[in-house]
């Protein structure tokens, strides 16, 4: 069996990555692409953390605890934003929410 | 270069035999949160992709454990399981409405999304390879050995290394952290405010 | 391979530390069968104790004063039909109870019997039980909505903003009592809840009594949270009968419902633990650096025979007491068959503490030993349990609102207030 690498863990880093961008990109649900967005944060995450174990320095695990604290802020203010329109339109739909369009 | 972990990488921690576990549990989390991903971004029901959200979250908290960064798993659990998704969950419970149970799930111009997607995987694939060379395989190969707290002590150094760095190093992005979460509290109190 | 399973024998490290995967698994299995124990036990202490309280008896029918009680309780509730809501949520429904049990058992991964009786010393072993305690309101949000009704939803809303307001306070107090284990020679703490124990012990104090009144404030803070996190009376508006129908649990019935339960009490005796280890010792015996002669320790280890002779006498005193009609012949039969048996455990718990006063390093000084540890740390926990029912007995309930006051306004900045002064006076006395 190969032994496990750094490059196993990009892949799977990566892999994350591109999900939620499908995910951003292609879903209408507002809350689903919240979470794909939170899925992005985590692949950034796995990858910081990976590289740091290549190069032995705790710099990548003290730089992914900011990044996890800047998800949470985000997440908090996104679904802020997200009651607070519901309130006016009733609706969660990203094709919907066009209120400033000419 | 590290000279501490260049001779330390050169010698052979366990001339012993190969580690059977390591491959069995990277295959099994990483399939996990690979899965979890897709089922968050194709199931019609939140609340499904809510509980695939979570089984993607814990999972890659495993890899860290893997990956020997035991207070960045702790943090994942309790900050983003524990605390993010609840979040998520009150919200889908308060938006919920039946109209979105019927609708279409994916928007009309999804073949570009994904092809917008793939390209992006292609300039990784690319990345990869030709930065291949730029990492030489002595790095790239991650020693194991059974001795779990010589490894981790000659990796990171003694214990309290992150409360060093957190407040040493980093102090200055610690205390706009903390600002950060103050500012998106104070945010998402006043958005949601009924109005009196 | 009986190599792999005798090299640990003798061992001063957890099955964790020592990579022994086979006594890591008869740790779990053994931790999984004294929960499933102590849940029954705790089932009929509660009965009974909350029916002693308003002055009736509680259950005398089933066994010998209602002993087999929680027994025809599970059986009943094992054979009960399943009931799901017709548009519920059917994969969600099933889940959601598993969610809740997994969180409250996966916390006895770090509790610690003993030196180094326990599954896993982690080195992060505090954050570990905070991160997972808290994956037990997702479990209860989701069974709120798998339900489909309005009352499970609403309890289960409030439910979990109970539990996620009050996590903060029991964090806050958690961290006081680890900035007092840094108060060593090198200058570190330790997250880890053996590394803890054992600060108590170089320290010479229970955490509790350290830096009067601060380390008594941070216990009673984390007292008051674990009760509002478990959804326990005075703080069970989400889930009592007379309010909201039962909450985010009505809907489930039968085994279901029991899993629930089996939820409830793991997590209150995990939290009972973990304050047990923070704050009041751990596994250690009353003055371990006072008293310290070996006459001394003689006399506190033959306190778990002392204990079960004492169950015994007044199972014995019970018996005695039984009229003597024909109809209550097998009861007293079988109350005497039990007094019988922890008469017989005393016996072999007191010659074990004997023989193992002669020399230092054999079976049974170790036996007796590891007996003592667990003996004083079930102990102290009972006590809590003993306290939970006492408080369900005694309290009426917060409402709502005030729960949240409660929780917001006077817990988060008194624990606040107690983190500072705590790490201030650190600072001066070192």
């Amino acid at each position: 069996m190969v032994p496990i690498t750094t490059f196993h863990y990009l892949v799977v880093a990566a892999a994350l990555f591109v999900l939620g961008v499908i995910g951003v990109l292609t879903r209408r649900n507002v809350v689903i692409v919240l979470m794909s967005i939170e899925l992005i944060l985590n692949a950034v995450n796995l990858n910081l953390v990976a590289f740091s174990r290549m190069w032995g320095n705790l710099n990548g695990q003290v730089f992914s605890i900011f990044i996890t604290v800047d998800a949470a802020a985000e997440a908090a203010a996104g679904l802020g934003i997200l009651i607070a329109f519901f309130r006016n339109k009733e609706t969660i739909n990203v094709d919907e929410i066009d209120l400033l369009k000419w | 270069m590290n000279p501490v972990l260049n001779s330390a990488l050169n010698t052979t921690i366990n001339p012993g035999m190969a580690p059977v576990a390591t491959p069995f549990f990277f295959y099994l989390l990483a399939g996990l949160a690979i899965a979890g991903g897709v089922l968050v971004i194709t199931r019609r029901n939140s609340v499904h992709s809510a509980l695939a959200l979570i089984g993607t979250l814990l999972s890659v908290a495993g890899l860290y454990l893997m990956l020997y960064a035991p207070f960045v798993a702790a943090a994942q659990i309790i900050v983003y399981a524990g605390g993010i998704m609840v979040l998520f969950l009150f919200v889908i419970m308060l938006v919920n409405i039946e109209r979105v149970s019927k609708e279409r799930r994916f928007n009309r111009i999804w073949p570009a999304g994904v092809s917008a997607a793939c390209g992006l995987m292609a300039l990784f694939v690319f990345a990869f390879v030709k930065g291949k060379a730029l990492f030489p395989d002595r790095l790239m190969t991650l020693r194991e050995s059974s001795n779990t707290q010589e490894i981790a002590t000659m990796l990171y150094g003694e214990r309290g290394k992150m409360g060093q760095y957190s407040f040493g190093q980093y102090t200055f992005t610690f205390e706009i952290a903390s600002l950060l979460l103050l500012v998106a509290i104070l945010g998402a109190v006043i958005m949601t405010k009924k109005k009196m | 391979m009986p190599n792999f399973v005798m090299s640990y024998l003798g061992s001063t490290v957890t099955p964790g530390q020592a990579g022994n995967q086979f006594w890591a698994l008869i740790y779990v299995l053994i931790i999984f069968a004294g929960v499933s124990v102590a849940v029954v036990a705790m089932n009929w202490i509660e009965r009974k104790a909350l029916a002693h309280f308003q002055i009736r008896l509680g259950p005398m029918r089933v066994g010998p004063h209602g002993l087999l009680q929680p027994i025809a309780d599970a059986l009943k509730l094992m054979l009960k039909e399943d009931i799901i809501p017709a548009e519920a949520d059917q994969f969600v429904f099933w889940v959601a109870p598993l969610i809740g049990l997994l969180a409250a058992f996966a916390v006895y991964t770090v509790i610690p019997f003993g030196p180094s009786q326990a599954v896993s010393d982690m080195n992060i072993g505090i954050l570990f039980m905070l991160g997972v305690s808290s994956l037990g309101a997702l479990g209860i949000v989701v069974a709120g909505w798998a339900s489909n009704s309005h009352y499970p939803l609403i309890g289960a809303l409030r439910s979990t903003a109970q539990m996620v307001s009050y996590e903060v306070a029991m964090g806050l107090a958690v961290v006081s009592a680890v900035l007092m284990t840094s108060l060593n020679s090198t200058g570190t703490g330790t997250l880890s809840m053996i590394g803890i124990v054992q600060a108590q012990q170089q320290q010479g104090t229970w955490f509790i009594f350290k830096f009067f009144p601060l380390g008594l404030l941070a216990f009673m803070i984390f007292a008051i949270a674990m009760i509002a996190e478990t959804n326990r009376a005075p703080f069970d508006m989400a889930e009592a009968e007379s309010e909201l129908t039962a909450g985010y649990h009505t809907e489930y019935s039968g085994l279901r419902w029991s899993l629930f339960m089996l939820a409830e009490y793991a997590a209150m005796i995990a939290v009972s633990s973990i304050a047990v280890t923070l704050w009041l010792g751990g596994w250690m015996r009353p003055f371990p650096n006072l008293l310290q002669a070996p006459l001394w320790e003689f006399t506190f280890s033959l306190f778990p025979g002392l204990t079960f002779l004492g169950l015994a006498a007044i199972a014995g005193v019970g018996t005695a007491r039984m009229p003597s009609h024909s109809f209550f012949r097998i009861q007293r039969i079988g109350l005497g068959v039990f007094a019988s048996l922890l008469a017989s455990i005393a016996l072999l718990l007191l010659l074990i503490a004997v023989a193992g006063r002669s020399a230092d390093t054999s079976i049974a000084a170790r036996f007796s030993e590891g007996i003592g540890y667990v003996y004083w740390f079930v102990l102290k926990v009972a006590i809590f349990m003993y306290l939970f029912i006492w408080y369900r007995a005694t309290w009426p309930r917060y409402r709502f609102d005030q729960l949240m006051r409660v929780g917001w306004k006077v817990l988060l900045p008194i624990s606040l207030g107690v983190l500072i002064a705590t790490a201030i006076v650190g600072v001066i006395i070192s």
